[in-house]
C-alpha cells in the first residue's frame, strides 16, 4: 500500500506545531498502525530526519498508552479498538491518513504526537480508591457480590485511562472516565462507605484540572476503545446529587 | 570460569510450615513515628513495584516511586490476561497451601528454593482477600462467591480472575492504593523517569540516577534503600509479548554495580501466541493459556498438509497434548506444550502460510457448551484475535504458535528479597527466586503482590531498623561520578552517528537470541551466539544512528541506551546457558533429553542457582552457586503423562 501521512510535528510544549506530509509506501496490510508509523520513522532516520514520537507501549489494547486521532476519530474510531490494535487492512491504497495529538485544553502537547495525561491520574487521586490498607482483609467470600454487581463494576473497571473520551468531546470533557471509576467502586459493597465524598472530590478535581462538562453528545461512548457505556455518567450522575442532597 | 563457595540465601531455621511466621516475629521493626525519617526508593510501578510503594507508604515511610511510562497504571502487569492462583479451596478440590507449594516446586522443575515458594503459597490466600477489600471486580458465580478456573500445571481449579483482563485489574488495585499515598504525601510519584544507574556508598545501595523523558535532565536521587521491581528481561529476543519499553537497564546497571544475575538461562516460552506475520513485527500477542480449559490443540498427521482445517477429517489429525500427556492433556505446563509445538513444526506438520503455527480449534468446546458460552468465557479473546489476523476464531481454528513470554531469571536474592548488595532489594519478575525454570500460569500475578504487599513491607523494615535514618547525600562523589557516568554514555551514543537505526541492532540481536538461545538450545548455538553477539555490541557503538538530542523528549535515545543494555546482558544470558549443561524447564539444551524428548535434569551436577558476578577486568563472568537443599519435596522426574 502506497499513502500519504499527515502528522502533527510540535517541537515541545511551548512551540506551535503544524501538519506535515509525509508519503510512505511498501506498507503491508497485516501491519498495524503503529508498525507503519515505525517503518515511517525508520526511513526518517535514514534520511536524517527527527522521527515521529508517539506514546504506544503494550501494544495489545491494554496499558491505555497510545492515542491519536486517526482521520479526526480517535484511535481511528473502529468500534472497540486502541489504535495499536488497529490494522492496515482497515485502510486503502492511496489514502490520506491525517495523525494528531489528543486535543482537550487539560491534555497539553509534549511533543508532536505525545501529550500530558497526567491530569486523570490527579483524579483518581483525588478520591478513586477504596481506603483499604495492605493487611487484615477478610475473607474474599465473607460478603457475596450478586453476579451482575460485579459484572456491571467489571464493565466500568474496563477503562484503560488512554483519553479518548475527553479528546473525542466538543467540550473536552473527561466525565466518562470519572463516571467509569465511580461506578466501578459505586457498584460494590466494599466502594459504599466512601461513595459520597469520592464523587464529590473526584468531579470537582475533574473541573480544577480543565475539563469541560458534559452536554449528552455521547461521541466519547462512541469513540471509547473499551465500549464503556455512557449509562455509567448517569450513575455519576445520581451519586453525585445523592451525595449533595445528603450533604457530604 | 571462577566457582566460590555456596552463596547464602539468609533461610530462617525451623520447619517449612513456620519459617515465615517465626522470621516476621524475628525481624526488627521500626517505630510508627520514626518511618517518615526513612526514605525509600522504589524502581517500578508495576504490581511489586506499585504494592510495595503504596504499602510502605501506609506504613508511613516516604517513598519515591518512579516509573517510565507515563502514568503508574500502565506498567506491564496491565497485560497479564488469565488470572492469580491462590490456595483457598474454594472449589474443595483437594487444594492446600502444601499443594500450591508443590505444583510451584513441580512445575519450576525442581530449580526454586523451597522456604519462598512455601511462603509465596502461604500469602497467597491474603492477595485475594486483599484485592477484594480493594474493590477489584473479581468474576463470581450466581451465588456471590468468588469464581474460580482451571490454569497449566495444576488438577485443582485455583486461579481467580476478572474476564480476560485479570492483570488490569489487579494493576488498578494497586494503582487506586498507590494513588491514595500520592494524595496523602507519603508516595512521590515521578512518571516519565527512567532509571539509568544505581549509587552505592560504602557498597551500599543509596539512591539512583534517573533521567527525566520529557526534558532529558539527568537527576539523582538518594535515600536509605532502594527496591527496585523493574521486570523482566524478555525484550532481549526483540519480538516477545513484551510491552515495547520494557527493559533490563535497571537490572543490568545493578549487575555490573555488583549485584550477582542469577539464571539468566531461564525464559519462558508461552506457547499460546499469535503467530508471527512478517519483518515489520514489532511485537507478539499472547493468547490467555485459558483458552486451553476449552480449546483443542491439534496439527493434521501428514507433513505439509494443505488443506484447510475444515476438511481434514478426524482421523487425520494428531490432537498431540492430548496424545501424550493424557492426565494434563491440553493443559499441559508451558514449557512442555511449547515444545511439543515447536516438534511438531519442526515435523513439517506446521499450519498457516509460515508452518510456524498449530491449531487451537474451539469446534468441540461450542458444540459441548453453546455458542454463548464460549462467547462469554472468552469472547474478548476472540475479539482480540480478530483484531490481530482478521479472522474469525469461532469458525476457523486459531493458529498460535510459541512466544517468549516471561523470564525466571533475575537479580540474585535472599529469603528477604535482598541482593547481595546491602540495601537494594529486587521484587517481582524482576528477581529470580520463585519460579524455578519454569513459571506456571497465573503465578506471576501472585508473586508479584506477594513481594509487593505482604514480603517486601517486613523486610526492608527489618533492614530499615538497622540503619540511621538521613545517612546519605545525592551531593556526595559518589552520586556526582554516577550522574557524570549517565552524562557520558547519553553523550557518546549521540555521537556515533552511524548508519543503521536502534530498531534494526535491536532485530538482529533478537534473532540471534532466537535462533540460539530460545526454545531448544545446543553447545554449538550457544557458542555460536556467544561469537555473534559480541560483534553485533561492537557494531552498535560503531554505526548506531540516534537523531535529536539528550535535553528533550527523545524516544530513540530511549531505546537506544536499552538496547545497549540488552547487548551486554545477552551475553551473560548465551553464557549461562552454555554452563548449565542440563535441560530444565524453560531451558532446553538439545544433548540433554531423554528418549520421548523431554527434558532431562542433571540434580548431581545442577542441582543449584547459578548467580553471576560481573567481571572485573573484561574476560568471563564470575559464577557462585547456591545449591538448592529440598528438605520437604523429593527430587522427580518431572511428568505430565
Amino acid at each position: 500500500m502506497d499513502l500519504t501521512l499527515r502528522v502533527w510535528r510540535q517541537k515541545d510544549g511551548q512551540s506551535t506545531g503544524s501538519l506535515e506530509t509525509y508519503q510512505v509506501s511498501g506498507i503491508i496490510p497485516d501491519m498495524s498502525f503503529l508498525e507503519m508509523l515505525d517503518v515511517t520513522n525508520e526511513r526518517l532516520i535514514e534520511e536524517g530526519k527527527e522521527p515521529i514520537a508517539f506514546d504506544h507501549d503494550c501494544r495489545e489494547g491494554i496499558c491505555g498508552a497510545c492515542s491519536l486521532v486517526i482521520n479526526g476519530k480517535a484511535h481511528g474510531g473502529f468500534s472497540g479498538t486502541t489504535t495499536c490494535q488497529l490494522h492496515m487492512r482497515k485502510f486503502n491504497d492511496g489514502d490520506t491518513i491525517t495523525v494528531e495529538p489528543w486535543r482537550a485544553s487539560a491534555f497539553p502537547v509534549l511533543k508532536d504526537l505525545v501529550v500530558d495525561r497526567t491530569s486523570f491520574d490527579r483524579i483518581i487521586q483525588a478520591g478513586g480508591f477504596i481506603s483499604a490498607n495492605t493487611g487484615g482483609a477478610p475473607d474474599g467470600n465473607a460478603v457475596p457480590i450478586p453476579k451482575p454487581d460485579a459484572d456491571a463494576a467489571m464493565d466500568a473497571a474496563a477503562c484503560i485511562g488512554c483519553g479518548a473520551c475527553a479528546a473525542s468531546c466538543p467540550n473536552g470533557s473527561a466525565m466518562l472516565f470519572v463516571a467509569a471509576k465511580v461506578s466501578h467502586l459505586a457498584h460494590l459493597p466494599q466502594g459504599v462507605p466512601e461513595r459520597g465524598q469520592r464523587v464529590l472530590s473526584m468531579v470537582a478535581r475533574m473541573d480544577e484540572e480543565g475539563f469541560g462538562n458534559c452536554t449528552n453528545h455521547a461521541e466519547c461512548e462512541a469513540m471509547c476503545p473499551k465500549d464503556i457505556s455512557i449509562s455509567h455518567i448517569a450513575k455519576m450522575n445520581r451519586e453525585f446529587i445523592r451525595a449533595t442532597v445528603r450533604g457530604e | 570460569m571462577d566457582t566460590n563457595g555456596s552463596l547464602n540465601g539468609n533461610v530462617p531455621a525451623g520447619p517449612l510450615a513456620e519459617k515465615w511466621d517465626n522470621h516476621r516475629f524475628n525481624m526488627k521493626l521500626v517505630n510508627p513515628a520514626n518511618r517518615r525519617r526513612y526514605k525509600v526508593i522504589v524502581v517500578g510501578s508495576g504490581l511489586a513495584g506499585g504494592g510495595a510503594a503504596a504499602t510502605l507508604g501506609e506504613l508511613g515511610y516516604n517513598v519515591d516511586c518512579f516509573c517510565y511510562q507515563d502514568s503508574p497504571r500502565r506498567a506491564h502487569s496491565i497485560a497479564a490476561q488469565g488470572g492469580i492462583n491462590a490456595a483457598k479451596n474454594y472449589q474443595n478440590d483437594g487444594d492446600s497451601t502444601y499443594r500450591l507449594f508443590y505444583d510451584t516446586i513441580k512445575g519450576g522443575d525442581f530449580r526454586s528454593r523451597e522456604s519462598n515458594v512455601y511462603r509465596l503459597a502461604q500469602v497467597s490466600a491474603n492477595i485475594i482477600d486483599q484485592c477484594v477489600a480493594m474493590g477489584v471486580p473479581f468474576a463470581r458465580e450466581y451465588g456471590g462467591q468468588l469464581a474460580n478456573r482451571s490454569f497449566g500445571g495444576a488438577q485443582v481449579s485455583r486461579t481467580f480472575y476478572a474476564r480476560g483482563q485479570t492483570g488490569q485489574q489487579l494493576l488498578l488495585g494497586v494503582y487506586a492504593a498507590l494513588s491514595r499515598q500520592i494524595a496523602a504525601g507519603t508516595v512521590k510519584m515521578h512518571s516519565r523517569t527512567e532509571m539509568l544507574e544505581i549509587v552505592l556508598v560504602d557498597g551500599q545501595a543509596k539512591g539512583v540516577i534517573t533521567r527525566n523523558l520529557v526534558t532529558g535532565e539527568i537527576e539523582k536521587h538518594a535515600a536509605d534503600v532502594v527496591i527496585m521491581a523493574t521486570g523482566g528481561y524478555g525484550p532481549v529476543f526483540y519480538l516477545s509479548t513484551n510491552a515495547m519499553g520494557n527493559n533490563v537497564t535497571a537490572s543490568i546497571r545493578a549487575y555490573m554495580k555488583g549485584a550477582y544475575f542469577a539464571n539468566p538461562c531461564y525464559t519462558q516460552i508461552h506457547p499460546t501466541c499469535i503467530p508471527v506475520s512478517g519483518d515489520h513485527q514489532s511485537k507478539l500477542t499472547l493468547m490467555s493459556e485459558s483458552l486451553r480449559n476449552d480449546g483443542r490443540i491439534w496439527v493434521p498427521t501428514k507433513e505439509g498438509d494443505p488443506r484447510g482445517p475444515a476438511e481434514i477429517p478426524e482421523d487425520e489429525r494428531d490432537y498431540y497434548l492430548e496424545r501424550m500427556y493424557p492426565s494434563f492433556g491440553n493443559l499441559a505446563p508451558r514449557d512442555i506444550a511449547s515444545r511439543a509445538a515447536k516438534r511438531a513444526c519442526d515435523e513439517g506438520r506446521g499450519v498457516g502460510d509460515t508452518g510456524l503455527g498449530v491449531y487451537l480449534d474451539f469446534t468441540d468446546a461450542i458444540k459441548r457448551l453453546s455458542l454463548p458460552v464460549v462467547q462469554q468465557r472468552y469472547g474478548n479473546l476472540f475479539d482480540m484475535y480478530e483484531k490481530i489476523t482478521g479472522e474469525n476464531a469461532y469458525e476457523v481454528p486459531m493458529r498460535i504458535y510459541p512466544a517468549i513470554h516471561y523470564t525466571m531469571g533475575g537479580l540474585w536474592v535472599d529469603y528477604n528479597l535482598m541482593s547481595n548488595i546491602p540495601g537494594l532489594f529486587v521484587l517481582g519478575e524482576s528477581n529470580f527466586s520463585d519460579h524455578g525454570a519454569n513459571r506456571l500460569g497465573a503465578s506471576a500475578l501472585m508473586q508479584g503482590l506477594a513481594d509487593g504487599y505482604f514480603v517486601a513491607p517486613y523486610t526492608v523494615g527489618n533492614y530499615l531498623a538497622s540503619q540511621t535514618p538521613g545517612d546519605y547525600s545525592a551531593d556526595s562523589s559518589e552520586f556526582t561520578q554516577a550522574a557524570d557516568d549517565v552524562k557520558d554514555r547519553i553523550h557518546r551514543v549521540l555521537s556515533i552517528d552511524g548508519k543503521r537505526t536502534v530498531t534494526s541492532f535491536h532485530r538482529e540481536l533478537g534473532m540471534i537470541c532466537w535462533d540460539y538461545c530460545g526454545m531448544a538450545r545446543t553447545d554449538q548455538s550457544l557458542k555460536k551466539a556467544l561469537d555473534l553477539i559480541p560483534a553485533l555490541k561492537e557494531e552498535f557503538w560503531e554505526n548506531v544512528s540516534v537523531p535529536g538530542s539528550g535535553d528533550e523528549l527523545n524516544p530513540e535515545l530511549e531505546k537506544a541506551l536499552r538496547v545497549a543494555d540488552f547487548l551486554e546482558f545477552a551475553e551473560l544470558m548465551c553464557y549461562d546457558a552454555l554452563v548449565r549443561e542440563e535441560s530444565c524447564g524453560g531451558h532446553f539444551r538439545e544433548e540433554y533429553q531423554t528418549e520421548e524428548g523431554e527434558a532431562l535434569r542433571d540434580d548431581e551436577h545442577f542441582s543449584h542457582v547459578s548467580a553471576w558476578e560481573a567481571p572485573r577486568n573484561g574476560g568471563r563472568p564470575i559464577l557462585h552457586k547456591e545449591n538448592l537443599e529440598f528438605e520437604e519435596v523429593e527430587f522427580s522426574v518431572r511428568s505430565y503423562k
